[in-house]
């Protein structure tokens, strides 16, 4: 199975952890991965309006007996720390997210690069488990160990996928 | 499709009602099981008192404590992992309108068993009573249907609404049930110890044992 992809690694690991809720605000680095749980029966995928919304998905499901994971840009993390401070972190819900990195590495638009910058600080100032994924071979010790480490502890955790793992989003000059 | 029927076809012709008797009345309405989720500030506020009894609070509430117009969003997470619970969302018109697109995932998800219940006095009422766009034509009802919700009525008054919380709790959903209330304080506050109702509401799910 070493032939495997980042999003068919990530599919396999969250199978293994019962992981079958995923709502997702789109992204075009992360459509493999999206089109390959919509494609799995065993996961009910769908798209919301606002990551926010996810989230509060996420977190009812959770404290009913489903797992849930949810998926977006870097741009779209940016909108949670309030639902994060006042809901994720305080309830000890173990929301977990899957992050696509944009604004470095080649970004081309500033807004992005920007908004960029915010998301660590917003993670390590809630004390929010973080790993920034950049190797292949890394993807399911990280993703396993995480996900056990979120439910045994009943923290969230954040997969920040880097375009060295990705590839990213390309601006041909 | 069931839908309900004689309710008022605007939000200007449902009496304004009261938040806590309201509460009261949806909770005697339960069997026992159902899960209910409060919104921020007075909509869970009400629930809590609504809910004590000599045999302490019922375990299948939830109560936020900010995630503002996160209600629906959580109710329907718990309708999507236990279908065969019925859930209930308890909003404000200010949360709600934070979380319009709520209602179209609802509708697009279309979960059976869960239940919308909109609070709305048309004020941000624990801020001070400003204005919200409800106080200034916007219609939640209306809103909820055109975002797919086809079951969504006002409740005309308290009578009509027990009919309709009977009638959602027992045929398929999702419903949306828009009640007016009053500016009436409401009647406890909610002990803030998020840990500790997140842990009371997973026992009373099933979920912890």
């Amino acid at each position: 199975m070493a032939d495997r992809a980042w999003y068919e690694i990530v599919r396999d690991v969250l199978k293994q952890h019962d992981v079958s809720l995923v709502p997702y605000v789109p992204d075009n680095v992360l459509r493999p991965l999206i089109d390959l749980l919509h494609e799995d029966p065993f996961f009910n995928a769908f798209s919301v309006p606002r990551e926010e919304e996810g989230l509060g998905i996420a977190a009812g499901a959770w404290m009913a007996g489903t797992r849930a994971i949810l998926l977006m840009q870097t741009s779209g993390f940016a909108t949670l720390a309030n639902q994060l401070a006042s809901l994720s972190v305080p309830f000890q819900i173990p929301t977990m997210m899957i992050v696509s990195e944009r604004g470095t590495l080649g970004e081309f638009n500033i807004g992005q690069m920007l908004v960029a910058r915010t998301m660590r600080p917003v993670l390590d100032c809630l004390a929010i488990e973080n790993h920034t994924i950049t190797r292949l071979d890394e993807v399911e010790f990280i993703f396993d160990r995480s996900i056990r480490q979120a439910v045994a502890t009943l923290g969230p955790v954040c997969f920040i996928l880097s375009p060295l793992l990705t590839g990213g989003k390309v601006f041909t000059a | 499709m069931a839908s309900f029927t004689n309710q008022p076809v605007t939000r200007d012709q449902a009496k304004v009602m009261n938040r806590y008797d309201i509460s009261k009345r949806m909770l005697t309405h339960l069997h026992h099981d159902e899960a209910v989720i409060g919104g921020i500030g007075y909509s869970n506020f009400d629930l809590w008192a609504a809910s004590a009894n000599p045999n302490g609070r019922r375990q299948q509430n939830f109560y936020m404590l900010g995630s503002m117009g996160l209600a629906v969003p959580i109710a329907l997470g718990v309708a999507l992992a236990q279908p065969h619970r019925r859930t209930i969302a308890l909003e404000g018109d200010g949360s709600i309108l934070m979380q319009l697109g709520a209602l179209g995932t609802v509708a697009a998800r279309a979960p059976k068993n869960l239940i919308v219940i909109i609070l709305d006095n048309g004020a941000y009422q624990i801020t001070g009573g400003q204005k919200t766009l409800t106080d200034q034509g916007v219609d939640l009802v209306a809103v909820a249907r055109a975002s797919g919700l086809e079951q969504s009525a006002w409740a005309a008054d308290e009578s009509a609404f027990e009919e309709m919380i009977d009638r959602a709790l027992k045929q398929d959903g999702p419903w949306l049930i828009g009640c007016r209330i009053d500016n009436n304080k409401p009647v406890d506050t909610t002990e803030r110890d998020p840990s500790r109702i997140r842990d009371q509401f997973m026992r009373g799910l099933g979920v912890k044992k």
